[in-house]
């Protein structure tokens, strides 16, 4: 799998991301500056977590104007697919690729934490998981409150487009497991395509035992072989 | 010329920061305080006067000032 990491002014998670993807894949990801006008021949665009353009503005507004996000719209038109963590989930939002809003977290914290999540769907982001599992991955957001309006809710829930929600220890949707008020406790959405994926927790962080857990390691493992 | 742009949260939004806001007016003692909304404003400067202005700055919104998903704008042009 051939896979490019975009790099925007203020992302931080593009080199984790890049050395999970070459660990777990063993396909090292070509890195792209925001500022370029074309992607190198891929199958995967990992837009990373971080604090693009210092989230003036909003969260991932302005990169969602870069000179490279002119192609990656292309290329997702195209059905090439397109993961965005953190802040790159902030900014497919921005970008319309996928629908709805990250506001600030409702309890006004930052949040910074492994949290449980429950598979759901079908996407092949998450092939390597099976549809009702519980997995962990870290968070690491103030701005991970997702919000949309009442019908793009049902149509996402009706789609099956909620792929990852944030659960408490038995699986349950709950308050108190939801870390940043985001409604119907989504972690994860999809485009309807399926080929567009954003997420708030981190699994570059969870790529091997010696960093909390291995559940990262089974996420891009899986990604690489459904990709490929 | 100049515009002014306020962007807030549309109503159905919640707004943390505006209720913490406003839950420290209360408990200095204006009690008064019913609901405080937080949000953005920009004062814009235009190089001279063009007749289109004002649908050049709505597009401004809708492109990057506010995010209609989760935002409202108002423009006001004080010396239109």
């Amino acid at each position: 799998m051939k896979a490019v990491v975009v790099v925007f002014p203020g992302s931080n998670c593009d080199r984790d991301v890049a050395v999970a993807l070459a660990r777990c894949t063993g396909c090292a990801p070509t890195l792209v500056w925001h500022g370029a006008t074309s992607l190198p021949p891929c199958d995967l665009v990992v837009l990373p977590g971080g604090f693009s353009y210092g989230d003036y503005l909003r969260a991932g507004a302005i990169a969602a104007h870069s000179p490279i996000m002119r192609s990656v719209r292309e290329a997702a038109a195209r059905g090439i697919a397109v993961l965005g963590i953190c802040n790159g989930f902030q900014i497919l939002t921005e970008t319309g690729l996928l629908p709805g809003a990250l506001v600030r977290n409702a309890g006004l914290r930052f949040v910074c934490r492994p949290v449980d999540l429950r598979v759901e769907g079908d996407s092949p982001f998450l092939a390597g998981f099976t549809p009702g599992e519980c997995i962990r991955f870290p968070v690491a957001h103030m701005e991970g409150n997702y919000q949309t309006d009442p019908e793009t809710l049902a149509g996402l829930e009706a789609e099956g487009r909620i792929v990852l929600r944030y659960v408490d220890a038995e699986g349950g949707v709950t308050e108190a497991a939801n870390p940043n008020g985001s409604v119907a406790g989504i972690a994860g959405i999809t485009s309807a395509s399926r080929r567009i994926f954003g997420l708030m927790p981190h699994p570059e962080r969870v790529i091997g035992d010696e960093l909390g857990g291995s559940d990262g390691r089974r996420f891009f493992a899986a990604v690489a072989d459904a990709l490929a | 010329m100049k515009a002014i742009v306020h962007v807030v949260l549309k109503k159905d939004v919640l707004d943390p920061q505006g209720k913490a806001v406003e839950a420290a007016l209360r408990t200095l003692g204006f009690g008064e305080v019913a609901e405080v909304r937080q949000g953005k404003f920009f004062e814009i400067t235009l190089d001279g006067h063009r007749d289109d202005a004002s649908a050049r700055l709505d597009r401004m919104c809708e492109e990057l000032l506010a995010n209609p998903v989760i935002e409202d704008y108002r423009i006001t042009i004080p010396d239109a």
